[in-house]
């Protein structure tokens, strides 16, 4: 993004080589601290959100309308005790929060926020993402382990069945996503839905987003799929034993990884950063709309797929675990397959059109 | 340089992993050490300029079979391995079977000649991204034992369910 601001052909290779660095140490500030943020207010969010849904206020006692409520949840979060259970198994213990959440901050990198501006620009993009989610699950179970503790060893083997389940489901659904755009790197799939009506792949793929919006809540283990950290049953699950600092790492991993799906969505089905080509069309606000930069587009339709998730806790009850297997190996996966073999087909017969 | 030193890097600590993996008394750090050393077995893939097989290694090896192996390992309940001292040391065979093994080994390498250079070169594979590439010679000059080893896979799936679903009447 800063092409025009220095002139590379100019440049010795050293001083090119360092100055790209450079620009890459830049981008994943600004992303890093993007995404902290992010955290910091999604957690506001949430908590207007529900307290709203369930007719009280949420925070209101920290600043005007609680706005300030989130610094000082961190702050408290930053000065609590660390405490550390006798019996953990205390390297693994210190290591698992720092794998969750590395696992989550590191698919940041792969996501195309507009155009050309993305960490990483791989050819193997959703891949890539398919396996930092599989990671964030060894940091589940491994805390689960290491505490030592009843409620938390339940919770991380709860986890671990259902990230393996719901894995094989959300990597099926996207086949077909990835079939359409034949390619794996998320920009060029941004770029391939534009030859689609309205610009989306929601309406050629609604099966395959279907299973996605499914197994994205199982995936981040949120309502109504949150049997590893069911309250009423585990206490909280595998984090349980966990306190201050080691704790934060577990939630910004988790409110990291909401993002992320969120992400992988809008990307996939829903056009990216692109405005949607319905709006476009219309003769008056679609010239207002254009002119609205891609990254506010892009944030907009992020920002309603967390919103889903809020609404939904707030909506549905937790299921039962056998339900959730069943859901996952008896419902989603046939349906995933099934979509494979109909895009598949459709794409072999009716070449170009849909 | 660089190649060399990232190559050296990662040999170097993929053997040292893999002692790790099986020096370790405490099962659960073994599978941890295991995992370390997927990544950095993709790692290498990467290096090769393989990228689709690196992203593959990682989400079949390290996020599928790994957890069903600590899955296993956590219902099994093991802790620390106990350790007894034998009566007879094995070490003087171990050491006679294992200068045997490197020598064999040693002895094939120096008879070891490199396949003449196919269609893929390095630039024709990045052209072309490695993932496309790889599918095009899957799905065409080896459908056949592509296939075979899906046929095998399936074998193995009829059998876990026959198996499960007998213990399951009786």
């Amino acid at each position: 993004m800063f092409e025009n601001i220095i002139r590379p052909e100019t440049l010795e290779p050293i001083v090119r080589s360092v100055i790209n660095i450079g620009i890459i140490l830049i981008n994943i500030a600004i992303i890093v601290g993007i995404a902290l943020f992010h955290v910091a207010y999604a957690t506001y969010f949430e908590r207007k959100t529900i307290g709203h849904m369930q007719v009280r206020l949420g925070p209101i006692e920290v600043g005007p309308h609680g706005i300030l409520q989130p610094i000082a949840d961190g702050l408290k979060l930053l000065f609590k005790e660390d405490v550390i259970p006798q019996v953990a198994d205390r390297t693994v213990f210190y290591i698992a929060p720092v794998i969750f959440f590395t696992a989550a901050m590191t698919s940041l990198a792969v996501i195309p926020f507009f155009e050309k501006f993305v960490i990483a620009d791989i050819n193997i993009g959703l891949l890539f993402l398919f396996a930092m989610s599989s990671l964030g699950a060894y940091g589940i179970v491994m805390s689960g382990w290491a505490s030592n503790s009843k409620y938390a060893f339940l919770g991380g083997l709860r986890s671990a069945a259902q990230v393996l389940s719901y894995e094989i489901a959300m990597g099926l659904s996207l086949v077909g996503v990835m079939i359409m755009a034949g390619s794996l790197n998320l920009s060029e799939i941004v770029k391939a839905q534009q030859t689609y009506p309205l610009g989306l792949y929601l309406i050629p793929q609604i099966l395959g987003f279907g299973v996605f919006l499914i197994a994205m809540f199982a995936e981040t283990g949120r309502c109504p799929f949150d049997l590893p950290e069911a309250e009423s049953e585990l206490v909280a699950g595998y984090f349980v034993e966990y306190s201050g600092f080691r704790f934060a790492l577990f939630f910004l991993g988790e409110y990291i990884g909401m993002f992320i799906m969120s992400s992988i969505a809008v990307v996939c089905f829903l056009g990216g950063w692109t405005v949607p080509q319905f709006i476009l069309g219309i003769p008056l606000i679609g010239d207002i709309l254009s002119k609205i930069p891609n990254i506010i587009w892009f944030l907009l339709k992020v920002y309603f797929f967390i919103f889903l998730y809020y609404w939904v806790r707030a909506t549905v009850p937790r299921y039962r675990y056998d339900q959730l297997m069943a859901i996952g190996w008896k419902i989603l996966i046939p349906v995933a397959l099934a979509n494979i073999v109909i895009t598949g087909l459709i794409k072999l017969w009716v070449k170009g059109m849909i | 340089m660089l190649p060399e030193l990232f190559f050296a890097y990662f040999a170097v600590t993929i053997v040292l992993f893999s002692i790790f993996v099986v020096t370790a008394r405490n099962p659960v750090h073994s599978v941890l050490w295991m995992l370390l050393l997927f990544f950095h077995i993709a790692g290498l893939y990467l290096f090769l300029n393989a990228e689709f097989i690196a992203a593959i290694q990682i989400i079949i090896y390290a996020g599928a079979i790994l957890v069903l192996y600590l899955f296993v390992v956590f219902l099994l309940n093991l802790r620390e391995e106990l350790k007894i001292y034998r009566f007879i040391g094995g070490w003087p065979s171990g050491l006679t079977f294992g200068i045997a093994l490197l020598a064999v080994i040693i002895l094939s390498i120096r008879s070891f000649i490199a396949a003449p250079p196919g269609k893929y070169s390095i630039n024709l594979i990045r052209e072309e991204t490695h993932t496309k590439a790889l599918a095009k010679l899957l799905y065409t000059d080896y459908l056949f034992p592509f296939e075979i080893i899906s046929v095998i896979l399936l074998v193995a799936i009829v059998g876990v369910i026959v198996l499960a679903k007998r213990r399951l009447k009786t």
